[in-house]
């Protein structure tokens, strides 16, 4: 049975715009070590998204493709977490500018590695043999990516007092955005449905224990969560994505029939 | 990716005032291992002037790599299909390995990556010029790739057999990644030639803005190179900046008939009598005033490398204050 199309969208836009904001970074990290790290953890997403694209792109048929996916779809088709489109900064409004904060990036990757793990665990064991197979692979991408953003998080909680301020600034910023996770979007509720991936909600126990266990070892607070739920994941996304999309698929739309 | 900047003077002249300390016995050892083509290891004597020379040299050469990654870097987020994004981003990444690679390199002679990227920032060392001209399109992107990282490969095969046995072997894995790269450009490039008039139009663009930085990238002619001499006599350098100039040139041309672009100089022909391509004259004046300083991108390739430095300064320390805690948690568990 395979996923719905919609599912395959949701997975390979939350990875792509991922992709694209750790590769932000590139030439611009702190030390050279972590440009290589945030490099492949890059290179890791836009594998993903490019498996997961180019499923969605056989089940919609024609001359559907990866690119034709990734650069020729706008914002409000994009169905990827917010939590992944926000800048690799604080909370500023779209447009605003502000620099760069590594703490922001760790954070940011750490609570949607923990997701993905768990996610794509599951999803070995999916009725959609192409999609158990491209879990079977993100899965061991995931875990790593997990283990070096977790030990960053460590190391700035417990490291000065200026990491760990700029650590806790950025879990209170970007906790609430994990509350989308768990509600499900109409793409999800029909995966269930047809038995291609589990119910989110289902994953949050163990997020839970991940997240809680690492933000305790870094000595680094949770806070409570209320408020609005943002919900990228209906098609409503934050300012920033517009900005992201903009860049990205500049040169791909002013050369419609271009080949690269 | 790399570079003239071998060659490149800083303002020091290690080889007229480097004291040598070393007895008749070791430096016959020195003598007798260049001449038979060996390979001087980090543990033997070696004349002060010679170490700085390497120290120089492939100091010069890791910052090209890491100030290298900003010009394509600058693509990476424009690329404009995912199999070239993630090239791309691959590759920027190999950048940043070779400049791991060469400070390890450096390291070994006595200088600290630390030491070596102030001096960078300060502007006492100096990286490739090439890097100092703008990225302009993404067919930029493809010929830095296709024309600067194939000149970087007829500069770096020689440094395979360097006589500092450190930097020769980093060099043989640096060049096999950047033969690949170079390929790669070319691919991207022959791609977008089979394309629309305006992704052509976009590759002959980029190509008639970087060929002539390219062909200074070898440095200047043998007879006016500060550093040639000494660095030939020491097995450093093995073929002189001439030669490999038009080495260059001469696999060039035709892979350029096969893109079906023109290379920007109306005085590049065949001269059967040398069985070499002759070529028009380069402008050095514009070649040392970018060197010097004055070249369209120097401030902004050193002023985001500094931010970037700098922005990341208290990720540095976290890392350095959480070994340090841990250190002293497992010395009193121990206890």
């Amino acid at each position: 049975m395979t996923a719905p199309t919609d599912y395959l969208l949701q997975l390979a836009d939350t990875a792509l715009v991922l992709a694209q904001r750790n590769a932000e970074w590139c030439g611009h990290g702190p030390v050279l070590e972590e440009d290589v790290a945030m490099a492949n953890l890059a290179l890791d997403l836009i594998g993903q998204a490019r498996l997961l694209y180019q499923h969605a792109a056989t089940c919609i048929g024609g001359a559907a493709s990866e690119d034709s996916l990734a650069y020729f779809r706008d914002a409000a088709e994009y169905r990827c977490l917010t939590l992944v489109e926000l800048p690799n900064h604080g909370p500023r409004s779209g447009g605003a500018f502000s620099q760069p904060d590594y703490a922001t990036t760790i954070v940011r990757n750490f609570f949607h590695a923990a997701l993905m793990v768990t996610l794509w665990t599951e999803l070995q064991q999916s009725s959609d043999a192409q999609l158990a197979g491209i879990a079977a692979r993100a899965r061991k991408e995931a875990c790593y990516h997990l283990h070096h953003c977790g030990d960053w998080l460590v190391r700035f909680g417990d490291g000065t007092e200026e990491s760990h301020a700029r650590a806790q600034a950025a879990v209170d910023h970007l906790l609430p955005y994990t509350e989308e996770f768990w509600v499900p979007s109409p793409a999800e509720l029909a995966a269930v449905s047809n038995g291609s991936a589990p119910h989110p909600a289902t994953l949050r126990a163990a997020w839970d224990g991940d997240v809680n266990a690492t933000l305790t070892a870094a000595t680094l607070r949770r806070p409570v969560q209320r408020g609005y739920v943002s919900q990228g994941k209906f098609g409503l996304h934050s300012e920033h994505l517009s900005y992201l999309l903009a860049e990205m698929q500049c040169v791909a739309r002013a050369h419609p029939e271009g080949v690269w | 990716m790399y570079t003239q900047a071998m060659d490149v003077p800083d303002g020091s002249n290690p080889a007229a005032s480097a004291p040598d300390s070393g007895s008749p016995q070791q430096r016959a050892h020195f003598d007798a291992t260049i001449a038979a083509d060996g390979r001087i290891e980090p543990q033997d004597w070696m004349p002060e002037a010679y170490r700085q020379t390497l120290l120089r040299q492939i100091s010069q050469h890791a910052n090209s790599e890491i100030v290298g990654m900003l010009p394509e870097g600058n693509w990476i987020s424009r690329a404009p299909s995912l199999k070239r994004k993630a090239i791309l981003i691959a590759k920027v990444q190999d950048e940043g390995g070779h400049g791991l690679y060469l400070y390890g390199a450096a390291e070994t002679l006595g200088t600290s990556r630390a030491d070596m990227i102030a001096a960078l920032h300060s502007g006492r060392a100096k990286y490739s010029s090439i890097f100092n001209y703008p990225a302009l399109s993404w067919a930029d992107v493809g010929v830095i790739g296709w024309l600067v990282d194939g000149a970087a490969i007829m500069n770096q095969i020689p440094l395979c057999r360097c006589s500092y046995g450190p930097y020769a072997r980093a060099m043989i894995r640096i060049c096999k990644e950047e033969s690949f790269h170079q390929r790669q450009g070319f691919d991207a490039l022959l791609a977008m030639m089979r394309g629309t008039p305006a992704q052509q139009a976009m590759v002959q663009d980029a190509v008639n803005r970087w060929w002539w930085k390219c062909l200074a990238m070898f440095g200047p002619p043998d007879a006016d190179s500060e550093h040639s001499a000494q660095s030939m006599r020491w097995g450093i350098k093995r073929i002189g900046n001439d030669e490999l100039r038009q080495q260059f040139i001469d696999a060039t041309v035709p892979q350029a008939e096969v893109l079906g672009v023109t290379l920007p100089d109306p005085e590049l022909k065949w001269n059967a009598e040398r069985s070499h391509y002759d070529h028009g004259a380069i402008d050095w004046e514009e070649f040392r005033s970018t060197l010097a300083g004055y070249g369209p991108c120097n401030r902004e390739r050193l002023a985001t490398r500094v931010a970037a430095h700098e922005n990341g300064r208290w990720v540095r320390e976290a890392a350095l204050a959480h070994a340090r805690k841990q250190q002293q948690r497992n010395t009193e568990d121990a206890s």
